[in-house]
């Protein structure tokens, strides 16, 4: 056995550190998916009826529509009638503060690290935390309240401000525009919701843990940000979830609406449950995200960290409509095991001189496969538009694969465009280089491969980008020899 | 220090060291030089612990404990240090960073502290000084599009840092010019001590002005064919590796 393999062994034995359930009792739908479990979801969530008729198109929509099979995935097909569609953690009332939080709940934070408490206390970061479906604390929202940004649950928002969830949802990503999208327009649960005012520039990161729980249960996150004129807003994301042997469906909508000269950056680090060594289990994760930079100099920025699911489909998405706007899109997606990822991003440039960035770094190991998709398309009256791509493959070990999907459409030849694409391996010789000054296998390892997506690391926020780092040693712990 | 008893190794079943015996003693410097494909290269590997290579026969103990046991970053830690021949790039991990992690994962081998931001950066700076390295050049990416001058630099700038009881200088001068080469050398003299033992691998007597030897040995087809002074050493620059081969080809026929 050769030493790449004997140490891809030792890796891909690594179980997942975040494994456990919560015994909560659920309060949860039947199986199953018709127009009567959407309205039970609706009366649940005490929604206005032009949201329940909202849904009920959007899953007349979905009923018409097939899977996509275009991506470089391959996974059962899901039995949609075989999911529970509504389950939410039993409590009293809204709690008003952590006092009033389950105390199990708020134990699952702190295995995870993420002791609400803590976060408040320590990091000023607000959270908005999301187990099974339901928000069960949000933090800060005075101090947010002050200068008019709203921060909280998509339920909540759609109580308290119907007017602008009414105006915004589906503005970005239609009811139609796809399989997944439909589907969550038609259950989505809960999520977040995040508004700034005009002139208003968010003095912390807006943050969100999510988590799947119960069993069986679909996770259908619905994401709204609004940036108003001028405004700013940095807004993070993060998961993990317990282990579990049957496959987890999420498909998630994330919508993003930035007006003339505002600014959005959208932080994810993704570690869902994988899969154990074998491919079996782990989170399906199906997502769109789309932000729209609607006025002139908006400015959308998208950056993310994939270490988790057993199969990604996700392409981080900006619309540059407004004049002089621009997108960016820093991608880290690390795959291991069976996992699949098909992710990358679509830049649509619109308005005149408009500027987009695309930075992949994708890192295969283990049986894993890994795709960059991306599409860069300029249209018409999109007048002195630029892209740069630059799309980077590491290869570790002989049995992973990396793929490279870029579509480029051009339609207005003063555009400009660059693509730069590179696959390596780590080699032999770059670890030898590091043991041989002391360090050992798996410090070398990460330390190059943190050395390898430097660029997009560079791009979160401090705190994220400290656990991003972590969870890419932790992913790749003794992946090569 | 270091002790090289009947040492043989081979890489995909060809043999390149066919039996080496060395000896060498704290505050002592070697010089190994040789015709191409000696074998010098390989020895250095062999001694740093790079894996392409089987030993199959022979022993070789540092400080009385069993070196080919142990594992590259345990010799690293036990003090064995190798100047690479061709130092490897590390897209995006700075010589700082990369250095910090080195350290630290050795201090926390022999039971020390890690270092502090300060106290690291303080030793830096000190021993910037030694090897004339520029500050800027250590937050660039490891070694990338470094000249050769500064990659050598680097690694004598690592060695400075990880002061290291035996060093082996792995034909440290190949593509230098001379101005770097005496940069280079005066770092390593002023890291000798009684303490420490250098290897200088070398093709040329060139380095040798520099680096003065205590012994000089010939590696030829694997062996170590001759061992003198540096006299030796000047008498090869003289006279070309071609007597010694047939010296040495005479007496193995």
């Amino acid at each position: 056995m050769s030493k790449d393999d004997q140490i891809l062994e030792e890796f891909t034995s690594k179980e997942y550190e975040h494994g456990w359930t919560i015994d909560i009792e659920s309060e949860q739908a039947p199986k199953g998916l018709n127009e009567d479990i959407i309205r039970f979801i609706s009366a649940k969530k005490e929604e206005p009826e032009w949201l329940l008729e909202w849904r009920l198109n959007a899953f007349r929509t979905w009923s018409e529509m097939k899977e996509p099979l275009w991506a470089n995935v391959s996974f059962p097909s899901i039995n949609y009638q075989d999911i529970i569609y509504y389950s939410a953690p039993k409590q009293k009332a809204t709690p008003k503060s952590l006092d009033e939080v389950d105390p199990e709940l708020l134990d699952t934070f702190k295995k995870l690290g993420i002791s609400l408490e803590e976060q408040k206390r320590l990091t000023g970061v607000a959270v908005d935390a999301v187990i099974d479906s339901v928000s069960v604390a949000t933090t800060f929202k005075d101090k947010l309240a002050e200068l008019g940004i709203i921060f909280c649950s998509f339920s909540e928002a759609v109580k308290e401000h119907p007017e602008l969830v009414k105006k915004y949802i589906g503005s970005v990503v239609p009811v139609s525009d796809n399989y997944y999208a439909a589907l969550n327009s038609a259950v989505f649960s809960d999520g977040s919701f995040c508004y700034i005012p005009k002139g208003v520039r968010c003095p912390m990161e807006l943050s969100t843990y999510f988590r799947i729980n119960a069993a069986n249960t679909g996770q259908f996150e619905r994401t709204l940000i609004v940036a108003e004129e001028g405004s700013y807003v940095s807004y993070l994301e993060g998961c993990t979830a317990p282990m579990r042997d049957e496959n987890q469906l999420h498909a998630a909508v994330v919508e993003i609406y930035v007006k003339a000269d505002a600014e959005v950056k959208y932080s994810t680090v993704q570690n869902w449950y994988p899969g154990d060594k074998e491919g079996k289990g782990g989170i399906y994760n199906l997502v769109t995200k789309r932000g729209i930079c609607a006025g002139d100099n908006a400015k959308l920025s998208w950056t993310q960290v994939e270490t988790g699911s057993a199969v990604t489909w996700k392409y981080p998405s900006c619309i540059l409509k407004g004049d002089n706007s621009s997108g960016e899109f820093y991608s880290v997606a690390v795959t291991n095991n069976y996992q699949q990822a098909d992710t990358g991003t679509k830049m649509i440039h619109i308005g005149k001189n408009t500027k987009s960035r695309i930075v992949s770094k994708g890192v295969s190991a283990g049986k894993s496969q890994n795709s960059y998709r991306g599409q860069v398309h300029v249209m018409k009256r999109a007048e002195g538009s630029r892209n740069f791509s630059q799309c980077d493959s590491l290869l570790m070990g002989n049995n992973c694969g990396a793929h490279t999907f870029p579509y480029i459409d051009i339609e207005n030849k003063s555009a400009q465009v660059e693509h730069e694409a590179t696959t390596s391996k780590i080699g032999e010789d770059q670890i030898f280089y590091c043991t041989q000054r002391g360090i050992d296998e798996e410090s070398a390892v990460a330390l190059i491969v943190n050395g390898y997506c430097k660029e997009v690391l560079n791009q979160l926020p401090m705190e994220f980008a400290v656990e991003a780092q972590k969870l890419l040693a932790l992913t790749l712990e003794g992946s090569v020899g | 220090m270091l002790k090289i008893q009947n040492l043989h190794a081979s890489i995909e079943d060809k043999d390149i060291l066919r039996g080496i015996n060395l000896e060498v003693k704290a505050g002592e410097v070697h010089a190994i030089m040789g015709p191409n494909g000696s074998g010098k290269s390989t020895l250095a590997s062999v001694l740093a612990g790079r894996e392409d290579y089987e030993v199959s026969e022979g022993e070789a103990t540092f400080l009385g404990n069993d070196l080919l046991e142990m594992a590259p970053e345990e010799r690293a830690r036990e003090g064995v240090f190798l100047a690479f021949q061709y130092p490897v790039e590390i897209p995006g991990v700075s010589t700082t960073n990369f250095m910090k992690t080195a350290i630290n994962q050795v201090r926390e081998y022999r039971g020390q502290e890690p270092l502090d931001a300060v106290s690291f950066l303080t030793l830096m700076k000190e021993k910037m000084k030694l090897v004339d390295i520029d500050q800027s050049l250590l937050s660039r990416s490891l070694n990338e599009g470094f000249s050769g001058g500064e990659k050598k630099r680097n690694e004598i700038f690592q060695m400075a840092m990880l002061e290291p009881k035996l060093a082996i200088l792995d034909e440290t001068d190949s593509g230098l010019d001379i101005d770097a080469l005496k940069i280079v050398a005066n770092g390593v003299n002023k890291l000798k001590g009684k303490d420490n033992a250098t290897i200088v691998v070398t093709h040329y007597q060139r380095l040798l002005d520099y680096i003065v030897p205590d012994y000089v040995h010939v590696l030829y087809k694997g062996r170590i064919v001759k061992s003198g002074t540096k006299d030796l050493a000047l008498e090869l620059e003289e006279k070309g590796y071609d007597w010694i081969k047939e010296e040495a080809d005479a007496a193995t026929a």
